[in-house]
């Protein structure tokens, strides 16, 4: 006999679940709603990626929705994992817990696991029949070319280059970003249908625009900055990224064994190692200001110094003579300025290589509008030239593949919306999710795992790949690392919190609901969200 | 000891499941066919922590019994809340008796259980600090005694606070209750009073004791299943923060727990036959007392208008007494 | 079959035969030897699976009884005194919970002062705790009067007090015909709850009433405790079919049909009384007994029909409460309005001994209109003059 149908004791004895008659929702003065905020490593990411929720399907296993939901944003995960200086993990809150996560060691993964499985994208949009010329095949023109074609558009890469790449192929040394990667990740573009023009450069603008219905520009800053250095015979002087562009089409480059780089930019470093590589014994890079404001990253200068670099920070030359600089000892003023102190001393140098900076070649361009040295454009990346837009390097910005890839990702959409009048869907941006919203207590200390280095011993003398990549089970590792900033990562804390079982678990892959006939609304969901992926609002009276 | 858990998933490795863990890997909780003890519609205030607990400990019970669980319930916000007629939010079959015979009234259960030979059901009797470790404990201990085959828990708020937040002898120094005022010269409860009932309930010798909080559920989960596997008297006192009687923020119940663990004011252990057989170590450097006290207006007096340091330092003194007897001390490293 | 026994031995007996599931008792003189009896015999596996649970408390002993009578066990205590007020809280409990748990009360005073004597000042406390109670009239009565117990709780769902004389009924030896297990067994089936604690089918048992239903608890409870007045004579009519003797159940009437006089007791002083209504007789005095057996729920009808007619009523009170009247004469008093005058005559408190020339005396003065509306039995005034003075 069931309670029900039981003739029970009056109101001592009840039957069970009674309760349910009883709507405590009724109490609210708050009520939570789930929530998705920015994580703050895709909103540091110069090339806006949905870091956070690649990562999430990453962290599943689901490495090709991974994959997919990154090339969403960029056309180069194997290229990015290797040469991105990851703001990304500089942002991320693990950070503030116990390590980063290795957000670019992931994304390496997936971009390699993509080569070697031939993940392609297919073009799904209809042709538009319109047609845009992109001028540079860098990291910016290749994106802008890729967004476009994957918006429909016909494109073509017009570059001087024999061979698309830009800085990539030109600018960064092998040891970072071998060959074979970046012919993969170009090539899967070219697939998509995109015509390359190489060996081609674009001198008359008009004219060539004259076959299309809109032009990028990305053409870079590839002349190196002088410095005046007060010589009078050698030591050689040379231009880094001349070295570096020589290095990379195998031409003989002279450095003789103590070499002296000016600079301190990842150029710097990169001519330093280089350097290094062909046979330097001393590669020293003088740089004026300290090693806390060197513009080169981190990570960049620590591989320099495990290489054998030497770095004088507080430095410049102040003169060169036979086979002999004169450094000049600096010191920082208080607004960190550095200051002559009028202390000398002589290095030994067979040659020295500047990177003290890089320049737009303004041939092209001379009748467009400038700022900084660098062409001016509006919000929409458009020149003062109607239907003329530029990125990358030659625009007022950070110099970094990473951010030329979101121009070229930001600029192609601002295309398509001047070519079809569609303006992107755009509203207010949901908050960060800062780690005062998170309650980091839940995640367990798991520290960052290191990608594997070449031994030091091993990188003199080779251009071969410095940092490896990881595997698939320090990927999956690493990718659940990532503590879901500001979204449901399905962690069931509200589902097992609730005082008043007033959450409802909707099922993998779907979430969560409130039961507002039962929430009273205490907080307890949103306190406890791992994820801060909760928030609290004033109930409407 | 079952509280050292295999970091099988860097995000939420605590957290009440996770999609990606395998669910025998996650709480009881996060499960979408849990017992749910306790259901929808009880009158418990906004973010009560004995309402969690009871419905944690009972749903992992349940799990353990495979569902043949009985529930014997003291007097109590608890018992208030669940059952005012005609409404009951119980889904277990549960029976209140008085405020001070709950573990008898297990103890009888368990009698009648074994009298009619079913050896598959389960007793748990529960109660409130009061109904433990006041009213109830000749009861509560002559059931240990006798070591009956009961799982007694104690979901402890540290004071009577379904009578209007009176002291019991389970609420700590200094804090302040309706009958521990917050005046005089020692204002709130005075230093040196109040039992140590888990560590009383071990030495009785019965075959498990525990210590937990609602804010690791995984900790306590496991010490539920630990007291399960067990037959006999079994005691686990269950540390569970009162928005109503601390004066804190209902959001903030699961996280005053846990810093009264990360705090080592509230030690949790595992003593089996009267020995202490394993400690949940801190995960890293003991919080500061202050920061678990402050956010409870039972603690207001000794921070308005001025900051009372000698008591805060004698309550600090406490968690160190605790780091020290139980060896709290997070690893190195940590 | 007929044996010189103990009384408490024979009531262990005839508990055992109702095949307890959990008996838990905390000694208490003079209960003390009912339940060292059933410890012998279920630690001789005598009855079945029963379990015996040693408590530390009398309090503990009852709600063992209350969780187990909840769980479908049928449940067992004694007590007495002191241990029977230690319970109080539980008593009214497992009323209220309507759970039919039988208990022994070796009646016994009240201290202080401490005594350890019969009187019926510890059961009288507890009238009002919606329990049954019974009281037996000798150990023959005591022992038939368990089974009818069990059954009425079981029926009614509510529990039974079986009120016996402290050391005079529990400590006797006298002949008893105990009943064979058979003729338990044919009069008093297994237990079937009304309410169960069960896993497959879930109840809330306790559930705490407002002032929107708790006037209605009470009515219906009172009304359950009223047709157990209709149930008792019934059952305890089958129980004496099966084992060929009468058990009074309600009342126990001795010579009052035609008598002027009635005199109301309750309890082992119905038996001297009886012999002092014999040598009344005798002397040619117009008085009958009326020995009071079910006290909770109170007879009033019954007592009506058996006052009817009468010119005086003598209620001996074993219990006094101090600056009122006699607990037992105001109730028979308010069962017969505009009735003859009723007299509460306080006796045999604290182990004084009833004697039949002291009944004699008080029914004596009554006869002749002297004896005032409550008075105590022979209250030894010398006494009580030294202890005035002295303060």
């Amino acid at each position: 006999m069931t309670a029900e149908r039981r003739r029970l004791p009056f109101a001592v004895t009840l039957a069970t679940g009674t309760s349910l008659a009883n709507h405590t929702g009724a109490w609210r003065t708050e009520r939570p709603v789930y929530r998705n905020l920015r994580a703050p490593c895709g909103d540091a990411c110069p090339a806006e990626e949905d870091v956070q929720g690649w990562l999430y399907r990453a962290e599943e296993g689901e490495y090709e929705a991974a994959w997919r939901l990154l090339m969403a944003e960029n056309p180069f995960p194997a290229i990015m994992g290797r040469v991105c200086y990851h703001p990304c993990e500089t942002a991320c809150n693990r950070g503030q817990v116990d390590e980063a996560v290795g957000i670019n060691a992931v994304e390496r993964f997936l971009g390699d696991r993509a080569i070697k499985q031939g993940w392609t994208m297919p073009v799904e949009a209809a042709p538009t029949g319109r047609r845009v010329l992109v001028v540079g095949a860098g990291p910016a023109g290749l994106a802008a070319a890729y967004h476009l074609r994957l918006l429909g558009h016909e494109v073509t890469v017009a570059d001087a280059a024999e061979r698309p790449g830009g800085m990539m192929r030109y600018g960064i040394p092998a040891y970072r970003l071998p060959r074979d990667v970046l012919d993969a990740e170009i090539d899967r573009v070219a697939r998509m249908g995109v015509t390359f023009e190489l060996g081609h450069p674009v001198t008359d603008l008009d004219a060539e625009r004259e076959a299309y219905d809109a032009v990028f520009l990305a053409i870079g800053a590839q002349i190196g900055k002088r410095a005046y250095i007060p010589a009078g015979e050698s030591p050689r002087l040379l231009d880094a990224l001349a070295v570096l562009r020589s290095v990379a089409e195998d031409e003989p480059v002279r450095l003789g064994r103590r070499v002296v780089v000016y600079g301190g930019g990842n150029t710097a470093m990169d001519a330093a190692r280089t350097a290094r590589r062909l046979g330097a014994t001393e590669a020293v890079v003088v740089y004026r200001r300290t090693r806390e404001r060197m513009p080169a990253h981190e990570s960049e200068v620590a591989e320099a110094l495990d290489e054998g670099v030497q770095i004088r920070w507080l430095s410049t030359i102040s003169a060169a003579a036979g086979e002999a600089i004169v450094l000049e000892r600096m010191e920082l003023d208080d607004t960190g300025f550095p200051r002559p102190t009028g202390q000398f001393e002589t290095l030994a140098a067979d040659s020295v290589v500047l990177a003290v900076g890089q320049d737009v070649d303004r041939t092209l361009i001379a009748a467009l509008p400038e700022t900084d040295g660098a062409v001016a454009v509006d919000e929409a990346f458009m020149t003062a030239t109607p239907g003329v837009f530029a990125g990358g390097d030659m625009v007022p910005s950070e110099r970094t593949c990473t951010v030329a890839v979101g121009h070229g990702k930001r600029a192609a959409r601002r295309i398509h919306a001047w070519l079809t009048g569609i303006q992107p869907a755009s509203g207010p941006k949901p908050p960060i999710a800062d780690i005062e919203r998170l309650n980091t207590w839940y995640y367990t200390e798991a520290p960052h795992q290191m990608r594997p280095r070449l031994e030091t011993a091993r990188r003199i003398g080779t251009f071969d790949e410095v940092v490896g990549g990881l595997d698939a089970e320090t990927a999956l590792f690493e990718a659940r690392r990532c503590m879901s900033c500001g979204n449901c990562f399905e962690c069931d804390n509200c589902y097992g919190m609730c005082p008043d079982n007033a959450i409802v678990k909707l099922g993998p892959g779907k979430g969560f609901a409130i039961d507002l006939d039962y929430c009273k609304g205490c907080g307890i969901c949103a306190a406890e969200c791992p994820a801060g992926a909760i928030a609290m609002i004033e109930e409407e009276t | 000891m079952t509280t050292q858990r295999l970091k099988f998933y860097q995000v939420g490795s605590f957290a009440v499941g996770n999609r990606l863990a395998a669910p025998d890997q996650r709480t009881v909780q996060a499960r979408p066919d849990r017992a749910n003890a306790l259901t929808s519609g009880h009158r418990a205030c906004r973010g009560c922590g004995e309402a969690l607990g009871a419905r944690f400990v009972q749903d992992a019970a349940a799990r353990a019994a495979e569902g043949r669980l009985i529930s014997v319930n003291a007097t109590g916000c608890l018992e208030v809340f669940s059952t005012p007629f005609p409404e009951t939010a119980w889904q277990v079959p549960w029976i209140h008796s008085l405020f001070g015979n709950a573990p008898s009234v297990a103890s009888g259960v368990a009698y009648a259980l074994r009298a009619k030979g079913d050896t598959r059901t389960r007793v748990l009797g529960q109660g409130g600090d009061g109904g433990t470790v006041d009213i109830g404990f000749a009861s509560l201990s002559g059931m240990f005694e006798r070591n009956d085959d009961v799982l007694f828990v104690c979901y402890d708020n540290q004071g009577y606070m379904n009578t209007g937040v009176q002291r019991s002898g389970a609420t700590p120094p200094a804090a302040r209750t309706a009958t521990t005022p917050a005046l005089g010269p020692t204002p709130g409860n005075p230093f040196g009073q109040g039992k140590d009932a888990p560590r009383i309930a071990a030495a009785h010798r019965i075959p498990y004791v525990a210590t937990a909080t609602i804010a690791d559920l995984h900790d306590l989960e496991d010490k539920v299943a630990a007291a399960m596997a067990l037959h006999g008297a079994r005691y686990l006192h269950v540390l569970v923060p009162c928005p109503l009687g601390w004066g804190s923020a209902s959001a903030e119940t699961v996280k005053l727990a846990r810093l009264a663990v990360d705090t080592a004011l509230f030690p949790l252990y595992e003593a089996r036959g009267g020995e202490v057989t394993a400690v949940t170590r801190l995960r890293r450097q003991p919080v500061p007392v202050e920061q678990y006290l402050r956010p409870q207006k039972r603690y207001r007096h000794l921070f308005e208008p001025g900051i009372d340091t000698a008591t805060l330092d004698r309550i600090q003194l406490i968690a160190d007494a605790n780091i020290a007897e139980y060896g709290l001390a997070p690893e190195e490293g940590s | 079959m007929c044996e010189q026994i103990e009384g408490s031995q024979a009531m262990a007996r005839v508990v055992a035969a109702c095949r307890p599931d959990v008996v838990c008792a905390y000694p208490i003189s003079p209960q003390t030897h009912i339940v060292e009896a059933l410890a012998a015999m279920v630690r001789a596996g005598r009855p079945g699976r029963a379990q015996f649970v040693n408590v530390e408390s009398e309090m503990a002993a009852l709600s063992v009884a209350i969780g187990a009578s909840a769980t479908g066990a049928r449940a067992y205590t004694a007590t007495a005194s002191q241990g029977l007020l230690y319970m109080a809280e539980a008593l009214y409990n497992a009323a209220g919970l309507g759970l039919p748990i039988v208990m022994t009360v070796a009646n016994r005073a009240i201290g202080a002062p401490i005594n350890i004597w019969n009187d019926h000042s510890d059961s009288i406390s507890q009238r009002d705790s919606g329990w049954i109670q019974l009281y037996a009239l000798d150990n023959q009565h005591a022992a038939d009067l368990h089974p009818v117990a069990f059954r009425l709780a079981e029926e009614v769902s509510l529990p039974v007090m079986v009120c016996v004389d402290g050391f005079v009924l529990t400590h006797a030896v006298e002949p008893v015909d105990l009943a064979e297990q058979a003729q338990v067994d044919a009069f008093l089936p297994p237990f079937a709850p009304r309410q169960v604690l069960d896993p497959d089918d879930p109840i809330t048992i306790g559930a705490m009433v407002g002032p929107e239903a708790f006037t209605e608890v009470r009515f219906l409870a009172h009304e359950n405790a009223k047709r157990a007045l209709d149930r008792l004579p019934v059952l305890a009519a089958d129980y004496a079919a099966i084992v060929g003797r009468t058990v009074p159940a309600i009342v126990d009437s001795y010579r009052s049909e035609d008598a002027e006089m009635l005199v109301i007791a309750m309890g082992s002083v119905v038996g001297t009384l009886k012999d002092a209504v014999d040598e009344l007789r005798d002397d040619g005095a117009d008085v009958g007994a009326l020995g009071l057996v079910a006290y909770r729920p109170f007879p009033f009808e019954t007592i009506r029909a058996a006052a009817a007619g009468r010119s005086r009523v003598i209620v001996l009170e074993r219990a006094q409460p101090a600056g009122s009247t006699g607990v037992v004469g105001a109730e028979v008093r308010s069962a017969l309005p505009g009735g003859p005058p009723v007299h509460s005559v306080v006796a045999g408190l604290g182990g004084r001994p009833v004697t039949r020339s002291s009944l004699k005396t008080v029914i004596t003065a009554a006869q002749r209109g002297e004896l005032p509306e409550l008075s105590f039995m022979d209250l030894d005034t010398g006494l009580v003059e030294a202890a005035r003075s002295a303060t």
